[in-house]
């Protein structure tokens, strides 16, 4: 696996002038995955924030082919793309003189393009078997709208549409747990990871990419505006976010799950929660620290069942 | 490539079909520093070059050169103190400053 | 023998299988596609050409409509020629990507097979799907017989193509009624047609890797707007485009075909107006009609998006009455699509007729010959008095 040193001496294939805020946890995601593969890239994304601000009309900040079609159909549109790549393959027509060259496909979504609108196209595309990457950027609302509760928003977040009231204290659901969904399309390879491993990340990154079929990862990604949080605490809050179990490091390769990183000192969840601004109302008002404890309770029962299936065939 | 700076109306012969954008990576041209209200400074001294800051940029707004960290690029560079924040506790090779203006 | 003679193959085939057949002839790149009533046979038979390796296109059969136009987009911008079919709510769940395919310019080409629109759920043929969609940016051409179904798609691939147009493009057939029924037809060969077709060379793709572009980017007001009238204009540059296209398909076909068809209109003193295969039994009722010596003709639009209104209200200007068949109603518009059309078209004539609209064969109910001589009477005395008593009329209800 290659070095930051190694990393280095790439092509910068996402560019600087892109539009995303000031410390948003997306674009070190993206810069890293697509360094992870010596091959060609063409790559999509799902409407949002990554789609928009990357590319305001006449200028695009990515330097690799690139589509943008619409919300909900990322994993539709990457797999026409792949399906045009094995035809104008087999007739020797692909554009461009090289016809033997090969290409990765990677589709980028958030988690409102993929755990919600999405869900339904990235399943099929899934079960079809094209050979490609899904990666969504999950920062745990439509954060592009105006910070809207998505099914990856977490327990008594207080969203837009979620809002922290006299009586409802921000989401009242649990979260959908995707990368056991996905991992249930029995594909070769599925990972959840985080920006500020980047070890780790890119380390899966490869794998995905090396692998002929759909590969997918899940990528925690801090949102400063929706998280209520400091631009600067961006890569720092997905760390705590490892640190407290919200964000279990894991992979599933062949059908065998393991769990990459096992915190020495699994911290409370009320650390995580803290420092970002969508959790405030749970330590003002009655029935908040209920919240907190209930979502610790859930937490930890996860991270149990996950450390159980650890090594194991799923 | 056709540039908008001013919001005025473009015209339409002069646009690639279907709005395809041909120039790879066109928003380089694009200036993000303006945005910044803290600006980093660098330490070389304290630098150990772990490159731990570049990769972790949201803007790519960090030179790297044979290895080594060789400057901001503050064209783009939004002052999110990212890098500051990720520099190892030991090093504390970057600070963030208040922008003059 | 003739170059003509030499191509033609007779056979007898349902709209569907002429369809497929077509398409196996093109051998597209890509067909992403998903199954509806009446439209399936295409992609079933479609698929059996993949299966059996009469093709080498790369068939993606997608979990719903809107995947299908999705994998469309994103293979068209990869480069790839794209064909698909579907019909009705398939249509529908396509809607949104309908407009991103022609706003993006990619030629994708589409059979719809006309059907009904629920609710209430309906598998029969009529055209609210398709006029749904007569606003989306797609070419549209509508047919009358099988042989037109496969001549319009052959045709539509040059269509969609040319570097004047680069739009998508929809051949329509009536559901069941076409696309079912078995009809003579006059077959191409495989080579006539990869002749005719030719290859898709896009100028840009995003397989050309070597050229990274970005498709789809997002658009303050002052690119949008220009990009919008790019495509408006490319639709009406679109128009010569079919008739230079039908041309060179009659060299190779014999068969003739314009932006529209005027039967027995010339002296006509009343006329109808109809889309695809009602076309048929109004043309028998002229013949009925003509037989006693009555001065009537019908016009059927093969060309309905860009709409040729020029060309539309030239051929109506001067009769005296005409009627407008519509097989959809856009509740509560000014009638039909069709009839709106076509009243807008003949405003500033100065010698239009009087005209009136009548919604026909909703959701499959039929509409017989004796149904359209009624209409001919209703048009007599519009003639006769000069007077409309009913405007926008449902028929046969």
């Amino acid at each position: 696996m290659a070095t930051l040193k190694e990393l280095a001496k790439k092509e910068e294939l996402f560019t600087g002038g892109h539009r995303l805020c000031a410390g948003c946890g997306i674009p070190p995601i993206v810069r890293l995955i697509l360094r992870s593969t010596d091959s060609n890239i063409v790559a999509t994304t799902a409407t949002g924030c990554l789609e928009v601000a990357s590319s305001v009309y006449p200028y695009t900040a990515w330097k690799v082919p690139w589509v943008h079609s619409a919300f909900e159909n990322a994993a539709a549109t990457i797999t026409g793309a792949e399906g045009a790549y094995k035809a104008l393959k087999r007739k020797k027509r692909l554009p461009g003189s090289d016809q033997e060259r090969d290409i990765k496909f990677i589709a980028f979504g958030g988690d409102g393009g993929t755990y919600d609108i999405g869900f339904q196209a990235l399943s099929g595309a899934l079960e079809r078997g094209h050979n490609f990457l899904y990666v969504c950027y999950d920062n745990g609302a439509y954060m592009n709208t105006g910070v809207q509760r998505s099914s990856a928003t977490p327990l008594g977040s207080n969203t837009t549409t979620s809002p922290a009231g006299e009586v409802i204290l921000g989401k009242q659901q649990w979260r959908k747990d995707l990368t056991k969904i996905v991992a249930a399309h029995n594909i070769p390879y599925v990972g959840q990871a985080s920006p500020h491993n980047w070890r780790d990340l890119s380390k899966k990154s490869e794998k995905a990419l090396a692998i002929n079929g759909p590969t997918f990862l899940n990528v925690i990604s801090a949102c400063p505006l929706g998280w209520y949080a400091k631009p600067e605490d961006s890569i720092a809050l997905c760390k705590l976010a490892t640190e407290t179990c919200y964000w279990p490091l894991y992979e599933i390769e062949e059908g065998v799950l393991k769990v990459n990183y096992k915190p020495k000192d699994k911290r409370p969840i009320m650390e995580w929660i803290k420092p970002q601004g969508r959790f405030k109302h749970l330590f003002k008002a009655d029935g908040g620290m209920e919240i907190i404890e209930e979502f610790q309770r859930r937490l930890d029962e996860e991270w149990e069942r996950l450390l159980e299936l650890d090594g194991k065939r799923v | 490539m056709v540039k908008n700076k001013d919001f005025t109306m473009l015209d339409a012969k002069d646009l690639p079909l279907g709005g395809v954008l041909p120039d790879a990576g066109s928003a380089e041209e694009y200036e993000t520093g303006g945005w910044r209200k803290l600006r980093p400074i660098f330490d070389p001294e304290k630098c150990i070059d772990c490159l731990t800051c570049w990769v972790m940029c949201p803007d790519s707004a960090i030179y790297v050169e044979d290895d080594k960290i060789a400057g901001y690029d503050l064209d783009h560079c939004k002052g999110c103190g990212i890098c500051a924040e990720v520099c190892p506790d030991k090093v504390q090779a970057i600070t963030m400053v208040e922008e003059e203006n | 023998m003739t170059a003509v003679a030499q191509t033609q193959r007779e056979t007898g085939l349902t709209g569907n299988s002429a369809i497929a057949y077509a398409m196996m002839q093109i051998n597209p790149d890509v067909c992403p596609a998903y199954p509806i009533t009446p439209s399936t046979s295409v992609i079933e038979e479609f698929s059996s050409y993949v299966a059996d390796g009469k093709v080498e296109t790369e068939l993606i059969p997608t979990e719903s409509e809107h995947s299908a136009m999705s994998a469309g987009v994103g293979a068209s911008a990869a480069g790839a020629r794209v064909m698909t079919a579907t019909s009705a709510q398939g249509l529908a769940l396509m809607w949104e990507m309908l407009y991103i395919a022609s706003g993006m310019r990619l030629p994708i080409i589409l059979t719809d097979v006309n059907r009904a629109l629920s609710a209430p759920i309906n598998i029969h043929c009529d055209h609210s799907d398709t006029m749904g969609a007569r606003d989306s940016g797609w070419l549209q051409l509508y047919s009358e017989t099988v042989q037109e179904a496969y001549d319009n798609l052959i045709m539509a691939v040059r269509i969609a193509e040319d570097k004047r147009v680069q739009l998508p493009i929809m051949v329509c057939l009536d559901g069941f009624i076409t696309s079912h029924a078995i009809e003579n037809i006059s077959l191409l060969s495989t080579e006539a047609v990869q002749g005719f077709v030719g290859e898709y060379t896009p100028d840009s793709a995003l397989l050309n890797v070597e050229n990274p572009a970005t498709f789809g980017a997002m658009t303050l007001p002052y690119a949008y707007m220009p990009l919008k009238k790019q495509q408006s204009d490319a639709m009406t540059a679109s128009k010569p485009v079919v008739e230079e296209i039908a041309a060179e398909f009659a060299l190779l076909s014999g068969r003739n075909y314009g932006l529209l068809e005027e039967y027995k209109l010339d002296d006509a003193e009343v006329a109808i107006v109809v889309l695809n295969s009602s076309a048929g039994t109004v043309k028998d009722a002229v013949d009925t009609l003509r037989a006693q010596g009555k001065k009537v003709g019908a016009l059927k639009p093969r060309l309905y998006r860009p709409f040729p209104h020029a060309e539309i209200a030239k051929a109506l200007s001067g009769k005296k009455a005409v009627c407008v068949l519509d097989r959809a109603d856009s509740m509560n518009g000014f009638g039909g699509p069709l009839f709106t059309d076509i009243r807008s078209a003949l405003y500033s004539d100065a010698n239009r007729p009087q005209i009136i609209d009548r919604i026909y064969g909703l959701g499959g109910a039929d509409f017989r010959v004796n149904d359209a001589l009624g209409v001919f009477d209703e048009l007599f005395k519009v003639q006769e008095t000069g007077q409309v008593d009913e405007l926008i009329k449902y028929l046969t209800v």
